[in-house]
């Protein structure tokens, strides 16, 4: 198994966060994982992406040349990343602040609307974990439970006031994606 | 300590503390800017602990000296350009044998060129990059891993044969997050620097220099430096060889393009495992394993070098085959990092190529 993921979304949407969150969860599992964020002159307000290789063997390349999931929190993302994605991919996107009216024919696509949801949850900072939550239970690539478990370690001491916060809104877009019919 | 998942440059970095590096002297540029971000918060928990964002390369890689000089294990760390400015500095150190630690995160150039990951360096790294009559250890790691254990070793390395060393990586190992396992601190205390100026108080006065105005004196000089070479290219040459064993075309391939290059191969392995195809990834570039490559000749006929350059270690390949095999060369300069499927691609063309004239 070898699957790549693009997390893309404005500077300050998280999506980095999310990209990291996944990848120490992965590690957690012992599966070889990297991840790479974008890096080229990026500007402050600008766009953000990062990509995340799990794989039950050694990684070769940690760039995205083919992924198999495209994740985009805003539409310049989906805009842009949607193109990467080889036929049969899955797109999944932000249905709060993304328009899916113009979308590939020969890809899968998910709109969670992960803006509401977290205003719902009371903090609008938390729609990144939002994802990562309905991610995890469409990919299947991670146990959620155990990432759950070991969230403290994942996100780390500096997170700790928040943790409570960040496992609601795991749950919140996880429980949301059983419910999507496909 | 546990498994974390870790920069590239914050692993080289963190290795370095563990190794007992005390002093840092840098000046930013990317891609490695968080290398000196993380020295700058984390020497100041370090007893002894020394870091200056310098006012220039030339500065900076003076101060590494001046601590050496002093008997502390010092980094400095920098991207092609910066590295440039520091080769009168490294010339110098190795000139006057003193230990360095060096981490160069390659970018494309030449000139300013890019802040995407190239391996354009090579040649100044490995000739030793500054003037004179001199060559550094250059470490070529291929992981997040690699990188913490080099970097652990390159200060031992550096102490041993009082030189600089350089870890040359390139924009993506550096930019990469991946598990590692940082080595473990040293217990056993550094060993004893009989050279260092360090206060000549109740013995004779030491001098550490680089000028040598005799001539007879200065060529002494320049031999005892190339037996030092000598005996490093004995003692610590360093590869790995991956399905060599039965290799009729090897790719040769070091840091990320040998994962790359290693990915491709297993990916033609497993579509035809009749396919007789290796790697041999050097990790020492300066030594250069040119024993292994020519021992590789039992099996091999064909050679693969691929380098995110224009072709720059094919020279050392060429050397070492002292004229036998057939060396191809496949590049992607300018910060391009080509996928698997590509390299594989080009692979498969020389091998079946080379299947074709061996029927004949």
């Amino acid at each position: 198994m070898l699957i790549k993921t693009i997390f893309s979304g404005f500077g300050g949407q998280g999506v980095l966060s999310v990209g990291q969150t996944l990848a120490r969860a992965a590690m957690l599992e012992n599966k070889f994982v990297t991840y790479l964020p974008s890096y080229g002159a990026e500007v402050r307000g600008g766009t953000a992406n990062c990509t995340v290789t799990i794989s039950d063997e050694e990684i070769a390349s940690p760039i995205a040349s083919e992924p198999e999931f495209v994740v985009a929190l805003n539409q310049p993302s989906f805009f842009r990343f949607q193109s990467l994605l080889p036929s049969g991919g899955m797109l999944l996107y932000n249905a709060s602040l993304v328009s899916a009216e113009s979308i590939r024919g020969d890809i899968e696509t998910v709109g969670i609307p992960i803006t509401d949801l977290a205003a719902e949850l009371g903090n609008l900072k938390v729609a990144n974990m939002v994802m990562l939550g309905a991610f995890i239970r469409i990919s299947n690539l991670i146990v959620f439970d155990r990432m759950i478990k070991h969230l403290p370690d994942i996100l780390g001491t500096g997170k700790a006031p928040l943790l409570k916060l960040n496992r609601e809104a795991l749950q919140r877009g996880y429980d949301y994606a059983k419910d999507i019919r496909r | 300590m546990n498994k974390q998942l870790m920069y590239g440059t914050h692993a080289l970095a963190e290795a370095a503390i563990q190794a007992g590096c005390t002093c840092y002297f840098g000046y930013p540029i990317t891609p490695q800017n968080e290398l000196p971000e993380y020295m700058a918060q984390r020497l100041t928990e370090i007893p002894g602990g020394v870091f200056i964002q310098a006012e220039s390369e030339l500065a900076a890689i003076n101060m590494v000296l001046g601590a050496s000089a002093a008997g502390a294990r010092a980094l400095t760390s920098s991207s092609s350009p910066g590295i440039s400015l520091k080769q009168e500095g490294i010339s110098f150190m190795a000139g006057m044998e003193l230990p360095a630690v060096i981490a160069n995160i390659m970018r494309g150039g030449p000139g300013l060129g890019n802040i995407a990951p190239s391996q354009a360096d090579y040649f100044q790294a490995t000739r030793g990059g500054g003037h004179g009559d001199y060559r550094i250890i250059v470490l070529a790691p291929g992981s997040v891993q690699e990188i913490a254990d080099l970097t652990f070793r390159a200060f031992d390395l550096a102490d041993t044969y009082r030189i600089p060393v350089m870890i040359l990586g390139d924009g993506m190992l550096g930019q990469l997050m991946e598990p590692v396992i940082i080595p473990k601190p040293r217990q056993e205390p550094l060993p004893e620097k009989d050279y260092i100026v360090s206060g000549a108080q109740g013995r004779q006065p030491r001098v550490i220099k680089s000028l040598i105005l005799d001539t007879r004196e200065m060529e002494e000089h320049n031999w005892k430096l190339f037996r030092k070479y000598q005996l490093i290219q004995q003692r610590e040459t360093r590869w790995e060889s991956y399905l060599t064993d039965d290799a009729e075309l090897i790719v040769i391939a070091y840091g990320t393009a040998a994962r790359i290059a290693k990915g491709a191969i297993k990916r033609l392995r497993k579509d035809d495992p009749n396919m007789k195809i290796g790697l041999l990834r050097p990790i020492t570039l300066w030594p250069f394993p040119t024993k292994a490559i020519k021992e590789s000749l039992s099996t091999a006929s064909d050679y693969f070098v691929f380098e995110m350059s224009a072709g720059q270690m094919v020279d050392d390949v060429l050397l070492s085959l002292e004229g036998k095999g057939r060396v191809h060369f496949y590049g992607r300069p300018g910060g391009i990092v080509p996928t698997p499927a590509e390299l594989a691609r080009s692979i498969a063309r020389r091998y079946y190529q080379m299947k074709r004239t061996r029927k004949r």
